[in-house]
């Protein structure tokens, strides 16, 4: 469930360069403001979507566990670097990725050393999250989604969270007004662009201090042609489906201020019991992206030819096939070894080296980092370990294994009961001693 | 001495082809893919391996700004480039020297002619992947320095017309600039043409059976532009630039073709296009306009 809600601006100023101007300084003690109302939730994760952070390939959801860098924003790089080391709920982001998929939406999670998380959610994070006491999830903007893909998003954020029985605290990281200066001005000058996106801001402004989300949302179209919305208001549009699409919040606008010539405030709602007028919606409410309608339809390659699945944080194929590929109601795993997807490297060591020469590895490390890519693959594509139905194992060594192989493979399966055949063969692809080939419920 | 503009290049930046090369620098691996583009690369590289210059000048779409056009302007950047929309191919390891020398006179000349620009000295920069990538499509072991310019799309969201006159001014201060320099420079433009693409990407990234251009009005409009542009036609390819845009989606909203046209007073020589080909349907091509060898 979602405890709060949070409207932040993702520039840096408020962080970086609050003393040069009154405003900015005005900003980042409402972000503090903020941050104390989050503390006193006991949220179990912090969601967020940036809509600094764009993507094109359908939408992605970070799931490195400790992101660290230096970062610098591209525009404003003078105002100086900023360091982090962030945690991320990388559990919560495979399932929120998984529900997406289900949802018809295109997802995959990322995991990369050094990958780029934009200022926006950097600015949300130090200035909300200082000690990183609560886990991170984050949620690209799509920059050609429109609204119904960014509705039917936050529904997934939504069935993640009820999955896992967590309590959230929802982060909007967007500008409202987003004309900016294309010419350098002084700082303590920074001023709202113009005047018309002044009056639309406050006129939004005074919907969310009465808690009206799902009026702002209806009203993002209008707004963004008005005013020139961050990234059309999408954020607003993925808070409010995350949220549950009503009005019934108390809403307190802490700040609002400019950015350099953009609307950037700090709003907070709580959701209450408070009786609902009638909503006006001006477009058909959406649960299911494209071609999806149900879950036999949950992957957005809904024919059998496109039902390949792969899957971002799982080793990489050797060959020209997939990680998984779904059928109906089932799902074949490729044979699937103990590589580690970060760096290739074997858990418990190969079982030959380079020259050819055997090597004393451990099978029972090997045969557990398999079947952690297993769920890994499985969870990626919607399913999990206790939906496994039948397992085949390939051992390279009988006689040397099997017992190591049975003791760690029980603890994993002894409650699934899953149907399993264990064979003997002389190698396989790349120098490991077991593989498994999986098949499971969708 | 006089500097001279001695080259300029279309040199598009999709991960893709540098991921399908395998480089060394280059983390994740891959079969092969988008051969077409990288045989283009190779003709291009041939090209310039015979002519004398001395820095490459980049106009890159993925490093956005909105307050002017932003200038590096480190002597040596060192890092880590991944790229945010396919961090599955391109995790890559740059080590390039700055002319930074070159990069103070351009940032003269710009402001000079009323063009609103800074100088990133900020040394824990990450150098954008539009830059890196042609970069290392053009000149794989990094010997020659370059100085990038930011993409300022901001003129070009009031209109494409407003976009395109800024941009001419850019690339015109920007060939003030090298003459004054006494540099001998490669303008740089980093960008594809048409760029609707597919918002899937299939299982196996480099699997060819699922690649082709997004539709056939945005291959018209690609055949187009590159025909005025082998007829030397620069002017006439300006005049419908605000069109193309729109029509199809095109990267060169970002200014850097325009840029490009500018700093080379608008070509009436033929430009020679080594490659046309589609990555993850948009249209990309590789092109040089030399006109001591055309």
């Amino acid at each position: 469930m979602i405890v709060k809600g949070l409207i932040v601006p993702g520039k840096p100023h408020p962080l970086l360069v609050s003393d040069k101007n009154e405003g900015w300084k005005k900003l980042n003690q409402a972000f503090d403001k903020a941050r104390k109302e989050i503390e006193a939730t006991q949220a179990d994760v912090l969601l967020i979507y940036s809509t600094q952070w764009l993507s094109v390939i359908g939408h992605q959801i970070q799931a490195d566990p400790e992101p660290r860098w230096n970062h610098v924003d591209q525009e404003w790089h003078q105002l100086g670097t900023i360091p982090y080391q962030f945690k991320m709920d990388s559990s919560y982001a495979e399932e929120y990725q998984s529900c997406a998929q289900k949802r018809g939406l295109h997802a995959r999670t990322v995991s990369y050393q050094g990958f780029p998380i934009d200022t926006g959610t950097v600015v949300a994070l130090k200035l909300l999250n200082p000690q990183n006491k609560l886990p991170a999830c984050v949620v690209s903007c799509n920059m050609y989604a429109d609204r119904a893909e960014t509705l039917v998003l936050g529904k997934a954020a939504r069935d993640a969270l009820e999955k896992q029985n967590k309590k959230a605290v929802a982060v909007a990281v967007t500008s409202l007004s987003h004309r900016l200066f294309t010419k350098d001005i002084p700082y303590a000058e920074d001023r709202i662009y113009s005047q018309k996106d002044d009056e639309w801001n406050r006129k939004i402004l005074e919907l969310l201090s009465h808690g009206r989300l799902e009026d702002v949302s209806q009203l993002a179209r209008e707004f963004s042609q008005q005013a020139s919305g961050d990234q059309k208001m999408k954020a607003l549009w993925w808070l409010a489906s995350l949220m549950g699409q009503h009005n019934r919040y108390d809403g307190i606008v802490h700040e609002y201020q400019p950015i350099w010539g953009s609307g950037a405030a700090v709003v907070s709602l709580t959701p209450s019991s408070k009786k609902e007028f009638e909503r006006e919606f001006d477009e058909e409410d959406v649960e299911f992206f494209g071609s999806a309608q149900s879950k036999d339809l949950a992957t957005p390659q809904s024919s059998t030819s496109k039902a390949a699945i792969s899957v971002a944080n799982a080793p990489k194929p050797v060959g020209a096939y997939p990680h998984a590929r779904r059928v109906g109601e089932m799902l074949y795993l490729s044979g699937i070894g103990p590589r580690n997807s970060k760096d290739n490297s074997i858990p418990g060591g190969p079982v030959r080296n380079e020259k050819g020469q055997a090597q004393n590895y451990d099978v029972a490390a090997q045969t557990r980092a398999v079947i952690e890519n297993v769920k890994t693959i499985l969870e990626g594509s919607g399913s999990s370990l206790e939906k496994v139905v039948d397992i085949q194992v390939f051992l390279v060594d009988m006689d040397r294994d099997f017992k190591n192989f049975n003791a760690v493979y029980a603890e994993y399966f002894k409650d699934i009961q899953a149907t399993r055949t264990t064979v003997s063969i002389s190698a396989l692809p790349t120098p490991i001693a077991v593989e498994f080939k999986v098949m499971a419920l969708a | 001495m006089k500097g001279q503009v001695v080259a300029g290049v279309l040199a598009p930046h999709p991960p893709h082809l540098v991921y399908a090369e395998n480089p060394p620098q280059n983390e994740p691996k891959s079969e092969c893919g988008w051969e077409e583009l990288r045989w283009g690369y190779e003709r291009l590289r041939q090209q310039l391996s015979h002519i004398d210059y001395d820095v490459i000048i980049v106009h890159t779409p993925h490093w956005h700004t909105h307050t002017g056009h932003h200038i590096l302007s480190v002597p040596k950047m060192k890092g880590l480039s991944v790229d945010p929309v396919f961090p599955n191919l391109f995790r890559y390891s740059y080590d390039l020297q700055v002319d930074v020398d070159l990069a103070k006179v351009l940032y003269e000349e710009f402001q000079a002619s009323q063009l609103s620009s800074q100088l990133m000295t900020n040394k824990d920069f990450r150098v954008d992947y539009g830059t890196i990538i042609s970069g290392h499509l053009v000149q794989p072991d990094w010997k020659k320095p370059i100085v990038s310019i930011s993409a300022n799309a901001t003129y070009f969201d009031y209109s494409n017309d407003v976009g395109q006159d800024e941009m001419i001014r850019l690339g015109e201060a920007t060939r003030r600039a090298v003459e004054r320099s006494g540099k001998k420079a490669i303008l740089l433009a980093s960008c594809s043409l048409s760029h609707r693409h597919f918002t899937v990407e299939p299982p196996l990234p480099e699997d060819m059976s699922h690649e082709h251009v997004y539709n056939h009005n945005q291959y018209l409009w690609d055949m187009k532009v590159l025909k005025l542009m082998k007829e030397g036609k620069t002017q006439q390819l300006m005049s419908i630039m605000t069109d193309y845009i729109e029509q199809s989606v095109s990267e060169t909203k970002a200014g850097s073709l325009t840029w490009l046209m500018g700093g080379l007073s608008f070509p009436t020589y033929p430009a020679q296009v080594h490659a046309y080909g589609s990555v993850i349907g948009t249209g990309n091509a590789v092109v040089s306009w030399m006109e001591a060898q055309s």
